[in-house]
């Protein structure tokens, strides 16, 4: 495969000086990278998986309204900018690997590369301060 | 095809008995293959260019960015004053604003007394960003890589080889350095298994740390690269202003003393002439 472009290269050197969970995904939602914060969320490292298909990683997680229902993969923040390339951002629960509910914020933004090509996107999982 | 060095030094031409060696004049490059010339960067180093036939109409100029050290030669290039030449530029693209406009920048009182408009040859500009595209007889690509504002980097293969040329680039910018994979190195696919790279290694791994995010490479990281991308001969250019030719000289024996694999590697020395490949 060919290497990323530059902006996508910079997006994962960022992700890897940050504290907080940072997804990267190529144009079709695929996993690219994902930093150690957000190890913890995915259950595995990135060193042992290396990218995951959207078909893999889709489903790791269980997106819940504040009514503790499934939120569907079309109300996700990460979903809406592979889809409209614009900025989204939305408080929600998921369920963790050890059953435990938890309230995260997500904001996620497109990678629109130098010439104006939209190249991936990046999602940022916040901790909610409010549970 | 033969690559001729013509400007060696990064940021400032440096002249003097101290750079003599190594060369004091900013960043140009010239690639020859039958009669065709082409000319990467137009650092001071472009003043000494002489066309291969005077009489030739055509002459291309490639920029690898706008920093004042790849275009300061551009003034005081011949051709452009020549009413019978047709001048081509490429150089990397913007959304923000045309290569004429980035151009007159430069090109316009204050900073020179010409106006662009006044140029009596006949100018021909080309925004080129991940491009290909053929000049004679080189078929070439070009690539955005880490650096400061829009800058890219050339990959020219020729008949007998393949010649890149990166001379500003920091492909290990980031917390752990380059990350090893080849998917995730800026300019990978340019330097993959060239014949010849000219690539930055302005800064020695001690500079380098008190200078991360300048744009710009150590020597150890070029050479790191290029052995990942199996390159077989390097050239490290962008010498930094303050390097003379002595401390080159130790730099490069202390170099040599550590990377003892099969890279043929070297410092680019100006008036250089290397044939690529065969």
């Amino acid at each position: 495969m060919a290497t990323y472009d530059i902006e996508i290269i910079l997006n994962r050197q960022l992700a890897d000086c940050l504290s907080i969970p940072v997804f990267i995904t190529d144009t079709e939602g695929n996993l690219i990278f994902y930093n150690e914060p957000a190890e913890s969320i995915l259950g595995s490292r990135f060193g042992e998986t290396g990218e995951m298909p959207v078909a893999v990683w889709g489903t790791v997680f269980k997106p819940l309204d504040e009514k503790g229902k499934p939120l569907p993969p079309e109300g996700l923040p990460l979903v809406k900018t592979l889809g409209d390339h614009l900025p989204h951002h939305k408080v929600f629960w998921i369920e963790s690997l050890k059953g435990k509910i938890e309230k995260i914020s997500v904001t996620s933004y497109p990678i629109i590369g130098r010439m104006g090509k939209f190249l991936g996107g990046v999602a940022i999982f916040w901790e909610s301060k409010d549970i | 095809m033969k690559v001729s060095i013509q400007g060696v030094r990064g940021s400032i031409p440096t002249s003097g008995s101290e750079t003599a060696y190594f060369g004091g004049n900013t960043s140009c490059v010239t690639v020859m293959e039958e009669e065709w010339m082409i000319i990467l960067d137009a650092g001071s180093g472009l003043q000494k260019v002489k066309l291969p036939d005077p009489s030739t109409k055509r002459v291309d100029i490639l920029l690898t960015h706008f920093h004042m050290d790849h275009i300061q030669g551009l003034g005081f290039f011949s051709p452009l004053f020549d009413p019978d030449k047709e001048v081509h530029i490429w150089a990397p693209s913007s959304l923000t604003q045309g290569l004429l406009s980035r151009l007159n920048k430069f090109l316009s009182p204050p900073l020179f007394p010409v106006l662009m408009r006044d140029l009596p040859c006949k100018l021909v500009l080309h925004d080129i960003s991940n491009s290909s595209f053929e000049i004679g007889p080189f078929s070439l690509n070009s690539e955005f890589v880490i650096h400061p504002g829009a800058t890219v980097g050339f990959r020219i293969k020729g008949k007998s080889g393949v010649f890149a040329f990166i001379p500003d680039h920091e492909p290990a910018l980031g917390l752990k350095g380059m990350i090893p994979d080849k998917k995730w190195v800026s300019g990978y696919e340019l330097i993959e298994k060239a014949d010849l790279l000219v690539h930055d290694g302005q800064f020695t791994i001690d500079e380098y740390v008190k200078k991360i995010g300048w744009g710009h490479s150590s020597m150890e990281d070029t050479i790191q690269l290029a052995e990942f991308a199996g390159v077989k001969k390097l050239l490290m250019t962008h010498h930094d202003p303050a390097h003379t030719d002595s401390k080159l000289q130790e730099m490069f024996t202390e170099l040599k003393s550590k990377n003892t694999g099969n890279l043929d590697f070297g410092f680019a020395v100006e008036g250089m002439e290397i044939e690529v490949g065969y």
